[in-house]
């Protein structure tokens, strides 16, 4: 457990460490055997908003991290600390204000299928049935009409929602929206899974059961993952790797691999250690910004 | 497995009054019933009636306290006839022609300009919610032809096509369009961001991310907007046949002038309630049903 990777490395003072490069000190950075070039980087990225008054605001502070194909990141942080922006960057939905945000080596193309996206709330669209939502999907990227009934139905029975493929969104419960959502991003056959807080709303229940079956469903393919969450537990029971960011404007505090072997369950004693360190940091964090809100 | 836990909050029929779906409820111990789908058991015509039983009793008090006044002569019978002499008047005036004459001439400018205007509105509306500098400069222009009473455009109207059919249509037209415009245009900026950005990385961009997200994200506020616009169109068009009561082209308005002149008065009734049932048929049955049936299929309805 108390190798040199799972001990806390400040991210933010080391701005332009990447695997497999040689750092200042001249030190070359272990470039870990499964990994060949990252999947999307952030190069000292940094956003910065207009407020409704005009004031700039800035969200995210000159932020650096990989994340390698096929690995699972959680991004952990107090709310408002910029962590939807960093998402809403990878999406293409944002443009950073200064730095490089990379997929592949190359500058983040603007909003496309080949990043899927869940949001905190599942954004089906309610005018069409559950399985209509996954048929569009498939029909934006191309699927010809024969095959997109099949293709749907194969997702939707993934994440168990057969029975309600000819349902209406509002006709669900809140868990099963977002289980359909799950179905709509994965049936598209993204490179990269991007989520924000998407159990956020979910009871404590449906929430546990989301993320056992985000586990199952991601671990088949294993599709590069961004989630972005405030809940600790959530994170380390879902992450290769935690981030944890700080109060805003947010920067990387530093960052926690998970090795506890998959398919993983609440009970595991090393989450319940790594969940306890990060919550205390996590305390000072959220701290800062309840000092900050009220001194204000 | 254990996601059978996670099942739908139980399913009542969609009408709400209920009616024969109850089983939806009373599903597995753990709520594992069938997808709330709304019981279409109710059909259409069931839910006219629900919808008409208290208009229609509604209206037969109103004919009661209407006979009594007039059976008690309170009010000379030529200023307030009886419900009978009107209801005679009216068939006679079925018979021989002249309220379906007038009904079917003035039912097809309603059609002809409100057509025009839902056109003319909408594609005006999409430009003004595209563009913000649109909206400063044609939506300016917009609301101040909504400043305008309708009618006062008939004295221009009657300059530029004479005061005859095309001045009326042009003026039910001016009454409704802007409303249209408005109703395009907020209906579509109201489309909840979130839905934009979800059809984005699901690859809709453009006119892609326009037709087939935002238009439908906005039916529910548009077709409220248009059950506005083709109120005022129709005010318009009447009372552009009432000042237009020389014109050949005979519509309701132009029948009501006639009878008044007569001093008819059971006529001046009878057609006004010829125009009142045009009116709540397309106010109470057609966007009725438009509006029951996205309520039901976006789950708007309260239960």
């Amino acid at each position: 457990m108390n190798t040199d990777e799972d001990t806390p490395v400040p991210v933010g003072q080391a701005p332009h460490r990447r695997w497999g490069q040689v750092g200042e000190s001249g030190v070359m950075y272990p470039l870990p055997p499964e990994v060949a070039a990252p999947k999307l980087s952030f190069l000292r990225v940094s956003k910065t908003y207009l407020s409704a008054r005009g004031e700039p605001v800035q969200a995210v502070a000159d932020v650096t991290f990989d994340v390698a194909p096929g690995e699972f990141v959680c991004i952990l942080g107090p709310s408002g600390c910029g962590k939807t922006t960093v998402l809403n960057i990878l999406a293409g939905l944002v443009q950073p204000t200064s730095g490089e945000a990379l997929m592949d080596g190359k500058p983040i193309p603007p909003a496309s299928p080949d990043r899927a996206m869940l949001f905190q709330e599942p954004a089906l669209f309610p005018w069409q049935s559950i399985r209509g939502n996954v048929e569009f999907a498939l029909k934006l990227i191309g699927v010809p009409a024969g095959e997109r009934a099949d293709r749907a139905m194969t997702w939707l029975s993934k994440v168990h929602l057969t029975r309600f493929a000819d349902a209406r969104p509002h006709e669900l419960s809140a868990g099963m929206r977002q289980r359909a959502a799950l179905a709509r991003a994965l049936a598209c056959d993204p490179q990269v899974l991007l989520a924000d807080e998407p159990f956020g709303s979910l009871d404590a229940q449906a929430r546990e059961l989301l993320q056992d079956e985000l586990q199952r469903v991601w671990a088949e393919n294993r599709k590069t993952f961004v989630f972005v969450t405030h809940n600790v537990r959530e994170a380390v029971f879902l992450a290769d790797r935690v981030l944890l960011m700080s109060a805003p404007p947010g920067r990387f505090l530093e960052e926690q691999r998970i090795r506890t072997p998959r398919p993983r369950n609440y009970e595991d004693v090393l989450i319940a250690k790594v969940v306890a360190d990060i919550h205390e940091h996590l305390v000072e964090e959220v701290d800062k910004v309840v000092a900050r809100e009220i001194g204000h | 497995m254990r996601s059978a836990t996670d099942a739908p909050p139980p399913a009542g029929p969609g009408d709400g009054t209920g009616g024969p779906g109850g089983a939806g409820g009373a599903g597995g111990p753990e709520g594992d019933g069938q997808p709330a789908v709304a019981s279409r058991g109710a059909t259409n015509a069931r839910w006219v009636w629900r919808q008409a039983w208290p208009v229609l009793l509604t209206l037969g008090v109103v004919l009661v306290i209407w006979a009594i006044i007039s059976a008690t002569g309170a009010v000379s019978t030529s200023s307030l006839p009886s419900p009978a002499t009107v209801w005679s008047t009216f068939w006679r005036l079925v018979r021989d022609g002249t309220i379906p004459t007038a009904t079917a001439k003035t039912v097809l400018r309603l059609v002809v300009a409100f057509g025009i205007a839902l056109v003319v509105g909408t594609l005006l509306g999409i430009g003004l919610s595209a563009s913000s500098l649109a909206r400063r400069s044609i939506g300016s222009l917009v609301v101040a032809l909504r400043a305008v009473p309708p009618i006062a455009w008939l004295p221009l109207a009657a300059v530029w096509f004479g005061l005859n059919e095309k001045a009326v249509v042009f003026v039910a037209i001016v009454g409704g369009f802007p409303s249209v415009t408005l109703a395009t245009s907020n209906s579509l900026r109201q489309v909840p961001p979130l839905l934009h950005r979800a059809g984005q990385t699901l690859g809709a961009h453009g006119w892609t991310l326009y037709r087939s997200i935002v238009f439908p994200a906005a039916v529910p506020g548009y077709v409220g907007g248009i059950q506005l616009a083709w109120g005022y169109c129709w005010w318009s068009l009447l009372a552009g046949e009432l000042v237009t009561h020389a014109a050949r082209a005979v519509g309701l308005g132009q029948e009501l002038v006639r009878s008044q002149r007569q001093d008819q008065a059971a006529e001046v009734i009878a057609i006004l309630l010829v125009i009142i049932a045009i009116g709540m048929v397309v106010d109470l049955v057609i966007f009725g049903l438009i509006d029951r049936r996205l309520r039901v299929r976006r789950g708007l309805t309260l239960r």
